[in-house]
Order: C-alpha cells, then structure tokens, then sequence
C-alpha cells in the first residue's frame, strides 16, 4: 500500500516571505520531494517575536491564536526557521497558561511544529538531497534551533550528501551572531561588535558560502560581510539542498529572477 | 546598598567597547574558562544528572527555607556561633560595624565576597576608620584600583597583565625594580608577600560564604589561593557574611552541589581549597577564632520567594552564564552597572534595586540562550529576562518609539489580509530601489542596523504573491 502523502502546512516566516521568498519555494521544493503535499495558509503573518521579546504579552497571545487557527488540520507545520519554529514548539504553549483549551490546542500545535532541515532528516527521514553545488560553505548554528530544537548535524548530514559542497567549520560556528530579532537595533553597538566576531570567523573559515537556517541571522553577517567588502555570499541552507543556489545571494545585486522557478 | 550605573548601561557599554585595553583583557574571559568548563563537563557522565540533582536540592530547599534557615540557626547557636538577621543592606553593615567595634578592631582582613560587594561593606567600614584588607588576589588588585569586580568570580577579569604589574609597582613601596612581574605567579607571589603580615594583624576577618548548612550549622567557602582560610582563622574574631538563600539542607546535598560548582565555575573538579566553618574556636582546638558571627542577608530574596523570579535563588555563583555570554564578553562586567553582570545579572539585579533601575540589563540580550545551557542549576535565565521585560511593558517603562514602532507593527500582523496588502506593495517597491545593488547603504527608520551593516534588498514580490500566482496558474513556472 501506498504511503499517503502528508499534509503540510508551511510556516513562511515574515522574513522570507518579505525579504527572500525563494527560500520558500526551496523549502516547498525540498518538503515535496520528501513526499509532502505543502499548502501556505494565508492567514499568517508572523510568529509574534517580535511582540513575545518586548514583554508584550497580549500581541503575542493574538498573534499565536492567528496561528493556531491558520494551521489547525495539517498534519505538520514547517518553518524555513528554528527561530520561528522553536517560538511555536517551545513557547505557545506557555502562553496560554491560564486558559487549557487554548494551551491544549497550542501544544497539540507545538507538537506537530518542526524546523525545516531537522524535519526533512529526523521526520521524513531524508538522508540525501536532489542537488549539486560547487564551493566550500561554512554552517552557522542559529540559537534558538540549536540550544531549543536540537538542529545541529542535520544540516551538515545534508549539506553532505551534496555532490560538490566542502564544509569548512568556522571558529564558534555555536555562537550568536548578535541579530536577536529587536536587539540589534536596540543596542547596535553591542551587536555590530558580535556580528563583527562572526565574520572575522566566517571569513577566516576559508569558505566561499556562509550558510544558516535562519534569515534574520544571515542577513546581519551578509549585511556585515558586505559592509567590510569580504568576498564570502549569503545563503539560506535550504537554497542549496534544494538546488535553488543560482539565484543572487543575499544582498547580492542583479535581478532576482524568478524566486519561485528556476532550477525548480 | 552599592550606587548602580545601570540606567547608563548603552553608555557604559559603548565606552567598553571602546576601550582597546579592556577588549584585550576580555579575551581570557573565553579563552580561561570555556574549554575548560566543556573539558571538565566532558569528563564525568553523570554531569547531567548532577546538575538536576542540585536544581532538585536547591528547589526543594526553597520550599522550606524558613524551616532550613532555623534550624541552621538552631545549630550555629548551639556550637556557640551567633546568628544575626539583616533585612537590609544598611541593617547587615552596621550589625558589621558593631561587630568590629566590640572587638576594639583596627584592621579587618576580608575573603572574596560579592555580597559585601552588594551592601557596599568596604566603604562603610572605612568611613569608620577601619583598614580593609582585601586578601582574594583579584579583589586585593581591584581594591588598590578603587574599582569594583567586573565578574563574581575572577573579580578583575577586566585587567591585563601588564596593568596589574603597573600597580604593583605604584603602590609596592619596597617593591625593588629590577624583580620581574612578568609570570602570573610572579604576581601572586607579590601579592602573598604584601598580605602575609596583613594576616597576622587582623583583628577581624570576614568572608562571604557559598553553603550554609542547615543539619550542621556549617558555612563552606571554596577559594584556589588560600586566603579564606588565612581570613578567618588567624583573626579572633569571624564574620560571615550570607544571603538566605545559601543555605542548603545537608553535607550530602552540599557536596552534590560542589560536584557542579568548580567544574562550572573554572573547570576544576574541587577548587584548591573547600572549607568547612562550624562555630568558634573549641576549648581543645589549636587554633581558629574566638568568636564565629552569622549575618544573614535578605535585602529583597524573600520578595522573590513565589513568584516568577524564585528560580534565580537557586544560583550559586559560579559565573558559568557569563563566561559563556556574548554580551558580557563584548562589553565586560562594568557596563551592567551593579555588583552582578552578566545573565545572572540581568535577572537578579532588577529584582533587588528595581526594574526601573536596571531595565536595560534583561533587555541587552539576544535571549542565545548560551547561559541557561550551561547554567549547573539549570536557572531559565532567558526566560526571567522575558519576565523582567513583560513588566516593563506593562508599567509603560519600555522606550516610546519601541512601544510605538511595536503597536504599528502588531496591528498589521493581526490583520494577515491588510498584512499582505500593504507589505506586498512595500517589498515591490524596496525591492526595485534596491536592485542594481543588492542592498542598502542606509535606510530611513533603520539607522541601527545600516550604521554597522548593509540592509539586503528584498527580492521583490512576497512570497505570498508569488505562491498565489503559481496556484492561480503557473505563473511562477
């Protein structure tokens, strides 16, 4: 009997859905040939970090109903993101602490909630990925999938089985890269210094490819990599275990082509 | 109390990071202690289960502490100590003073300590006419500074080398030139031999304490140089200084928490010296003081007792939050603005001298969540920060043009269809303006982000148009 294909519901993420949507459609691309039949409710927006991080409990609480009820059904829900999928996994359900039915329905979410590449290895089982890619990429671990999530040798058990990807580890590749969602505007001192570390290790790594799961963080070290004219492009991992790495990288100019076709 | 700098914390910490010479000494703070924390850690397995044993330990005893606290009393009077309760930072400074002034004291030598540090302990006495000894090498070099610990373990983390030698030979009268400082071990032999007659002409001695044990009426001190020992045996008089929330019920319980506290802190399965206090000198001892002296600190734990911020009184100051923090290493202790920085910092210190006070602290982080991964007593320290910044929110003490860009924000996100609409637009025309390039140099309302690092261009269309083309048909293949 055929396995039946199961239904996934993707959490886009504001940033990718703003910012670079073809790591969307490489995440779609990846999540079907892992045998998934992916959807995009459209009534989501965000995952209320921004709201849950600035003490604003109230925002937060709406914006997670928003999502709980726009990803009620689907037997998974998967985000391109540990940040935005930890925020649903690990801290929903907390939320609601004084109202059970929400918290019963926030944690029957958070438990059908994963991170894109931990979802494709450690539930789907992925061992290999379609695709080919020529360079040297260094991985760095975004915290919120590392430390809450566990997502550390799935990407590089991925990004492995890709003919013609060297992975050179940088120095602190488990070290923040000073983003934190509002906190590098906040204090961007602090951060410009953190962020300053990253690409000194990145750039020392040797790599021609910084790679990362997450597209907050990757955009504070291209943004910094390109401040300081370092030779080194930006990509979301998903991009390459999809074979989607020919398009411009992050920040990199030339038309955008078409984010959603391509290689595809 | 100690005068905070908190409400400065983004001027402090550009200063910090200005700072060429405190930048380099920032480096040991990662290069000393966490390869050998992740070493110490790596080699005994049961490490995990260790750190939920003491988590257990310390929760437990937080239920009880009333129960534990009296019968640590119980157990200090009977082995002829003296226990004194001290709500405040004033009320413990002076039971202090009184102590000191009853034994007619002159000089006062003084173990690592930060809660003398938290009651500003030094000045007062000093303001009295007493000459403080600091006897901790670290505390000894801050003190000669007039500076105050930047870390609650190394406690002048913040200095290189070379600074620590140039204060020798300032203040080292008969200190001769042509001896070499140059060896870390130089320096502490230096330092032994100013103390050494410190020692001896003490006539009261006071250390801080990491247990009190409530079955015995014990306090344990763990120290590397010696000097506690020194501290509190020599003079006639002992003083120990200690928040409530040192006590632990047992020696078992204790010694379950040492197996964490070193490995933690430095990366030492037990420090050098682990010293156990029970009560005045006995008629048969051949040494240790006359009188043994308790002071036993609340200055706003007893506040924290049932609340969200509980679980913070579980920590034992091992340091292990900040030697793994990115912040702290970008900025150093000081910037924090109070006796304790870093993650514990940013949770403990609004708690004892307001949130209004040092709100910045549990703002300034990323929430990495590096500390709470290290944390021996498994404190959720992310987690309080969170809490600390919810209360702000809901006391309006968050900046405006934070509550205001964050109100505009959230109305949209509520409103996914408007969302889509107006983001939709924006993104199309950022996306154009941003081609040729790539990127932007600066951008209006993002002068945080773009006066450090470019701002990516957006690729053009959302990924929501996009996807509902290539439903509508295939206009995306």
């Amino acid at each position: 009997m055929a396995e039946s294909r199961p239904r996934v519901g993707l959490f886009v993420t504001c940033l990718v859905d703003l910012i670079r949507p073809s790591v969307g459609f490489a995440a779609v691309k990846l999540l079907e040939q892992a045998g998934c039949d992916v959807s995009v409710p459209r009534a989501q927006t965000c995952c209320g970090q921004p709201a849950y991080n600035s003490g604003d409990r109230a925002d937060t609480k709406a914006i997670a109903e928003q999502v709980i009820a726009a990803f009620a059904g689907y037997d998974y829900v998967v985000a391109p993101s540990g940040s935005c999928a930890s925020m649903i996994k690990k801290h929903y359900p907390g939320l609601f602490a004084d109202d059970p039915p929400l918290r019963a329905k926030a944690e029957e979410l958070a438990a059908r909630t994963h991170e894109l590449v931990s979802f494709l290895a450690d539930v789907r089982g992925v061992e290999a990925v379609e695709s080919s890619f020529s360079g040297a990429v260094t991985y760095h671990d975004s915290c919120s999938g590392l430390r809450e999530l566990g997502v550390e040798a799935q990407p590089r058990k991925l990004l492995d089985s890709v003919p013609g990807v060297e992975i050179r580890e940088m120095e602190e590749s488990n070290v923040c890269c000073g983003f934190g969602g509002t906190f590098c505007v906040k204090y961007p001192d602090i951060s410009n210094k953190m962020v300053t570390n990253k690409a000194g290790f990145i750039a020392a790594s040797g790599a021609d490819t910084l790679l990362a799961g997450d597209l907050g963080c990757l955009m504070n070290m291209a943004g910094k990599l390109q401040r300081q004219g370092v030779p080194v492009k930006a990509r979301h991992v998903a991009e390459v275990l999809a074979d989607m790495a020919d398009r411009p990288a992050i920040g990199e100019p030339g038309q955008a082509g078409d984010p959603a076709g391509g290689a595809g | 109390m100690l005068q905070s700098s908190s409400p400065a914390f983004k001027e402090n910490a550009r200063a910090a990071l200005a700072d060429q010479t405190l930048q380099k000494a920032l480096g040991n703070v990662k290069a000393g202690f966490i390869g050998k924390r992740a070493k110490a850690r790596a080699r005994l397995p049961e490490f995990e289960d260790l750190r939920d044993a003491a988590r257990d330990i310390k929760n437990h005893t937080l239920a009880n502490l009333d129960f534990y606290l009296e019968r640590y009393e119980e157990k200090v009077l009977a082995s002829g100590g003296q226990v004194h309760w001290a709500a405040t930072a004033e009320e413990a400074r002076n039971a202090i003073l009184t102590i000191c002034r009853d034994a007619g004291a002159k000089v006062v030598t003084k173990g690592k300590s930060m809660i003398s540090e938290e009651i500003g302990l030094n000045a007062h006495l000093e303001e009295a006419g007493l000459d403080v000894v600091e006897t901790d090498l670290g505390e000894y070099i801050i003190q000669l500074r007039h500076e105050t610990p930047s870390h609650i373990i190394a406690p002048a983390v913040h200095l290189t080398k070379d600074q620590v030698e140039a204060d020798f030979r300032h203040h080292h009268d008969e200190l001769p030139a042509d001896r070499s400082l140059v060896e870390p071990e130089q320096l502490v032999a230096e330092a032994r031999q100013m103390l050494r007659h410190r020692y001896l002409e003490a006539d009261v001695g006071i250390t801080g304490a990491n247990f009190l044990v409530a079955e015995t009426g014990t306090s344990i001190i763990v120290t590397n140089e010696g000097n506690g020992d020194l501290t509190q045996c020599l003079p006639k008089v002992h003083i120990v200084i200690a928040s409530l929330e040192k006590v632990v019920p047992n020696l078992e319980d204790a010694t379950t928490i040492l197996r964490v506290l070193a490995r933690s802190a430095t990366g030492q399965e037990l420090s050098a010296y682990t010293t156990f206090s029970t009560g005045p000198r006995r008629p048969e001892d051949l040494d240790g003081p006359e009188q043994y002296h308790v002071i036993l600190l609340d200055n706003g734990r007893s506040q924290m007792l049932g609340g969200e911020f509980q679980d913070m009184l579980r920590c034992i100051r091992c340091g292990a939050c900040m030697n793994h923090c990115p912040v702290y290493h970008a900025v150093g202790g000081h910037a924090y603005g109070w006796v304790y920085p870093g993650p514990m910092g940013a949770v403990l210190t609004p708690s004892l001298i307001g949130v209004d006070e040092a709100g910045h602290l549990p703002n300034a982080s990323t929430f990495c969540g590096r500390c709470e991964s290290v944390c021996p007593m498994r404190i959720p320290l992310p987690r309080m920060m969170r809490h600390w910044r919810e209360r702000e929110f809901e006391r309006h003490l968050s900046p405006k043009a934070v509550r205001f860009g964050l109100a505009f924000w959230a109305f949209f996100a509520r409103r996914p269809a408007l969302y889509h609409r107006l983001l939709g637009l924006k993104m199309r025309v950022l996306g154009a303006l941003g081609r040729a390039q790539g990127r932007f140099n600066a951008l209006p309302f993002a002068g945080g982000w773009t006066k450090h690092r470019d701002f990516p261009a957006p690729q053009g269309k959302t990924f929501q148009q996009l996807w509902a083309e290539r439903q509508k048909g295939g206009a995306g293949s």
